[in-house]
């Protein structure tokens, strides 16, 4: 009579596990899908459709090792833009100028999101709360 | 002598057919004047194409760039601006193909000017042009007085106006100086049929000839 009663347990547990996966992936989904939108609207103009930049103009957006470590600079970067400063990616200088977007802390979560499991990333959702918090650090 | 009869009569069929398909020409665009004269009492008319004024600007290398200095090339020009975020970046990552393209081909340039020539300063260009990957004289970045720029714009029937408003319009130039193609620079598909209208125009018997 015991084991039934586990059995029932586990298979409702394992489903409530299950549900709250597909909650995250509903989630991602729903960010990432947003953000190809505001990609194209305010970022593939230079940065290209497949985020490979422009020659030694506009940097790409494929190199993981450079978004991991600046994981917290980014949403300043979006919102301010860069004036011209020297930054390294893929191990090649770029110093262009990037407009800043006018685009609110979700669509920065979205956009990152989308940017971030693109282009031969692969580094997970941003949420709106991260950005937020990111943003008030902003230098 | 039927039989021959049909066989001629076949051959030059065949042969007026491909010869209209490998006589593919290019329309000549803009404006045109009909020039009658009287020559040796006989009245002449010839059409009067448009074709691109005179202009004398500075290259990104800071040599003297005049209307003169492109004679005897096909050439394709834009008009645009380095610090430019919406179109001209794409327009130029297009522009970019037809570079690579007729890199080694004699007699054939692109021209670029600048829609923004207080910023775009000689020094800007060349960084610019640097940064894209440009070296030698093929791809000329082209900077002069504003009005000047505008006017030129006016004559190759692309839009330049004050507060760095332009469009994206590739414009294709024979060795006579007329307008033979317009394609939006923004969009890969027009810019791959100006990589094929380029080399009919290249093909072309009439651009073949000294000028």
């Amino acid at each position: 009579m015991k084991r039934p009663i586990s059995a029932v347990l586990l298979f409702i547990v394992s489903l409530l596990i299950a549900s709250c996966i597909n909650d995250q992936d509903i989630e991602f989904k729903r960010a990432y899908t947003a953000g190809a939108i505001v990609y194209q609207t305010h970022c593939q103009n230079c940065h290209g459709s497949n985020g490979e930049g422009l020659s030694a103009l506009m940097p790409p957006l494929t190199d993981s090792v450079y978004l991991k470590q600046n994981k917290t600079q980014l949403a300043c970067i979006l919102k301010y833009g860069l004036k011209g400063n020297l930054i390294i990616v893929h191990g090649k200088p770029y110093q262009n100028q990037m407009p800043a977007a006018e685009l609110a802390p979700i669509e920065i979560a979205q956009v990152l999101t989308y940017v971030k499991n693109s282009f031969g990333n692969k580094l997970g959702v941003v949420k709106v709360d991260e950005v937020n918090k990111d943003l008030s650090g902003c230098k | 002598m039927k039989n021959l009869f049909y066989a001629v009569i076949c051959v030059l069929s065949i042969s007026a057919c491909s010869n209209n398909a490998s006589q593919k020409v290019l329309p000549i665009l803009g404006n045109r004047e009909a020039d009658t004269k009287t020559v040796n009492g006989k009245t002449i008319t010839d059409t009067v194409y448009q074709t691109i004024p005179k202009f004398k600007f500075i290259n990104q290398y800071g040599d003297s760039v005049s209307n003169k200095t492109l004679d005897g090339n096909i050439y394709v020009a834009d008009f645009f601006f380095t610090t430019c975020p919406s179109i001209c970046p794409v327009m130029h990552r297009n522009m970019l193909n037809v570079y690579k393209e007729f890199k080694n081909a004699g007699n054939f340039k692109i021209v670029s000017y600048t829609i923004d020539p207080k910023h775009d300063s000689v020094a800007v260009l060349k960084k610019y042009a640097d940064n894209l990957g440009i070296t030698g004289k093929n791809w000329l970045f082209l900077q002069g007085q504003k009005e000047e720029t505008y006017k030129l714009a006016k004559s190759y029937m692309v839009e330049a106006r004050e507060g760095n408003v332009h469009d994206g319009y590739f414009i294709l130039i024979d060795k006579q100086k007329r307008i033979r193609g317009s394609y939006l620079g923004t969009d890969p598909a027009e810019v791959a049929k100006m990589i094929a209208d380029i080399k009919t125009l290249q093909a072309d018997p009439e651009q073949n000839i000294v000028q």
